[in-house]
């Protein structure tokens, strides 16, 4: 090994790689410009289509309920929902989203209720769209209010105080501090995020660096010059490395600065997502809420911790792409990979999966696990070194086979 | 296998006198390869080339540049040397390869048809380029179909056929062995006296 010539390998290689747009794009352009606007533009369409739902008054209409026309009459003045007349199809009409739910109104439901006792109300929803359901709640909490209203009726027709049917409330508290809350949401996506970039940032250079160098017939020429290949392939790697890096850093960076100046705007929308529990479909909204009370020496921890990561997911696609002919077969090599990045990336940010040292030894799984840790500020140091040793370890191994590969003259010359 | 790109299966060779197996990488820094494999960086330009390789060949920054200045003269490349490889004529990718096969000024070196594609007066000025580093004592391997190149240039010709050394000689040797002035007929003549067999 001789670290001048892997610095002249790698020196040459980076000018070389600023000058090839497909590596500026995954390396540069995409982290810094389009994964922030995709997040936000996901985030905020996923907060605008929602408030837009809340906002809308659903139109429902009411069956039977002819022998009660007070309850009709409430119903149609009531201001959340907007009574339609009732047509026969009406079951029709909330498939077809023209009506967003239906209320069955049951016979002398109105003279029952003043005896005590009426049959149930029932409300036909569709299930799973959103705005059908938000006009079922409406119409649950009408029917709720009015069954409060009998009771309370009831009782002081008794001459009995309304603290006798609840005579106690229940209320949440949060005790979790910020920081935990923040480290769950984001905790969740932002490994998932690091491991893609990191991923895509290494892939186009190693594809280029290898197979790419392959096809244009410039490999051969490398390999006349008296540098041994080991320092050939290591100036290689570093490269890649870079990019892979790189790839993640400017992300990062990009993602806080627009979290900084855009918590604001989008703080709001977020705010309301959040309050409805259904941050999943808003994570990046909600994130912006809490992004300052993550841990910053979390965030240091996951850099450390993606390190080897990057060093192994660089050896992996190199050694991958060193196999193939031409630029187009590494694609078709490397791209499924993909997906087995992205499989223990996603288990990752599923709630409930928490860190054991089986699954500590199981890699991008426990960056993922371990990032999500960090960020809520938990320091479990013997899984952090069992997770930093083996990622390591396996960086190291798939290292060594890159180079091993690289030496073999029926992989270079694959004909 | 001489560029030590391949391992030989048997057999050993020596280039300056370092082994090709055992000492590859001496062996590999006096040697200068050219083939038509050997293909230029596209997105580097003539001058970044020939830096690397003369780096990667172990030459201070100072070297290279008084080599290049050099070569360039001698290879006439002064006008595109500053300018990317992706966008060459096949006569300016040549004179540029033979000069990142040059840079490090190597004790031999081997042309694989470098004036394949080329037009009269490129050709005729990588011709003589190749005289002038025998002149100056060089080990000058060069193989080509072009047996005109081969009676300007060549002290000893080796005739490989099908895979085998069928002949090899001077040229005088050669016209002698076969009865023939033509280089070119003494080519056909021996290779079909091999097919006879």
């Amino acid at each position: 090994m001789n670290w001048n010539n892997i610095i002249t390998v790698y020196a040459k290689e980076l000018k070389d790689s600023l000058r090839d747009r497909r590596t500026l794009m995954s390396m540069i352009i995409i982290p810094t410009f389009v994964m922030p606007a995709l997040i936000f533009g996901v985030g905020k369409i996923a907060t605008t289509v929602f408030s837009k739902a809340r906002s809308e008054i659903p139109s429902v209409m009411v069956l039977g309920g002819e022998d009660s026309p007070g309850v009709i009459t409430a119903l149609t003045q009531a201001k959340k929902v907007n009574v339609v007349p009732t047509t026969a199809d009406w079951k029709q009409q909330i498939s077809d989203k023209k009506i967003r739910a239906a209320v069955q109104v049951p016979a002398k439901f109105e003279r029952e209720l003043a005896a005590g006792a009426a049959a149930p109300v029932i409300i036909y929803n569709y299930e799973g769209e959103l705005k059908s359901g938000f006009a079922a709640s409406e119409l649950e909490k009408f029917f709720r209010t009015l069954r409060e209203q009998a009771v309370t009726a009831q009782l002081t027709q008794r001459g009995l105080p309304a603290t006798l049917i609840q005579p106690f409330e229940t209320k949440r508290e949060n005790v979790a501090p910020p920081e935990k809350v923040g480290g769950n949401i984001i905790g969740g996506i932002v490994p998932y995020l690091i491991i893609i970039l990191c991923f895509t940032g290494a892939m186009y250079p190693a594809m280029d660096l290898t197979a790419g160098e392959k096809e244009r017939g410039t490999m051969e020429t490398l390999l006349c010059s008296p540098v041994a290949r080991v320092d050939i392939v290591l100036g290689k790697f570093l490269m890649v490395l870079t990019s892979s890096l790189a790839a993640m850093v400017l992300a990062l960076t990009s993602m806080g600065v627009s979290f900084a100046v855009g918590g604001a705007i989008f703080g709001g929308g977020g705010a309301k997502v959040a309050v409805a529990g259904k941050a999943a479909a808003a994570t990046a909204a909600a994130a912006s809420e809490v992004m300052p009370s993550i841990d910053p020496a979390g965030v240091l921890g996951v850099l450390a911790m993606v390190l080897p990561v990057a060093v192994l997911f660089s050896a992996v696609i190199f050694t991958v792409a060193l196999f193939a002919k031409s630029y187009k077969e590494a694609q078709s090599y490397v791209a499924p990979l993909i997906f087995v990045v992205i499989m223990p990336a996603v288990v990752g940010m599923l709630p409930g999966i928490d860190l054991n040292a089986r699954l500590a030894l199981v890699p991008i799984l426990n960056l993922s696990l371990v990032c999500k840790e960090m960020l809520s500020g938990i320091w479990h140091w013997n899984y952090i070194a069992i997770i930093f040793g083996s990622t390591c370890v396996y960086a190291g191994v798939a290292l060594a086979l890159a180079v091993k590969m690289f030496n073999r003259e029926d992989v270079i010359f694959r004909a | 296998m001489l560029a030590t790109l391949l391992k030989p299966t048997t057999g050993a060779a020596t280039i300056a006198g370092h082994d090709v197996v055992t000492a590859s990488t001496q062996a590999r820094a006096q040697l200068g390869f050219l083939a038509a494999s050997t293909a230029l960086y596209g997105r580097l330009t003539a001058r970044e080339m020939i830096t690397y390789f003369g780096a990667l060949n172990g030459m201070t920054s100072a070297a290279i540049r008084a080599r290049i200045k050099v070569l360039a003269e001698e290879l006439d490349m002064h006008e595109f040397l500053d300018r990317r490889c992706d966008k060459f004529s096949t006569g300016m990718k040549q004179k540029t390869s033979i000069a990142r096969t040059l840079i490090h000024d190597p004790a031999v070196m081997i042309f694989d048809e470098p004036t394949l594609g080329l037009d009269v007066m490129t050709a005729r000025s990588i011709v003589k380029f190749v005289r002038d580093c025998k002149a100056r004592g060089k080990t000058v391997i060069y193989s080509t179909h072009v047996m005109s190149e081969v009676e300007k240039l060549c002290d000893v010709i080796g005739i490989i056929h099908g895979g085998r050394l069928l002949a090899e000689g001077t040229l005088a040797q050669l016209r002698e062995k076969t009865g023939e002035q033509d280089i070119e007929e003494a080519f056909v003549k021996i290779v079909g006296m091999e097919d006879a067999k």
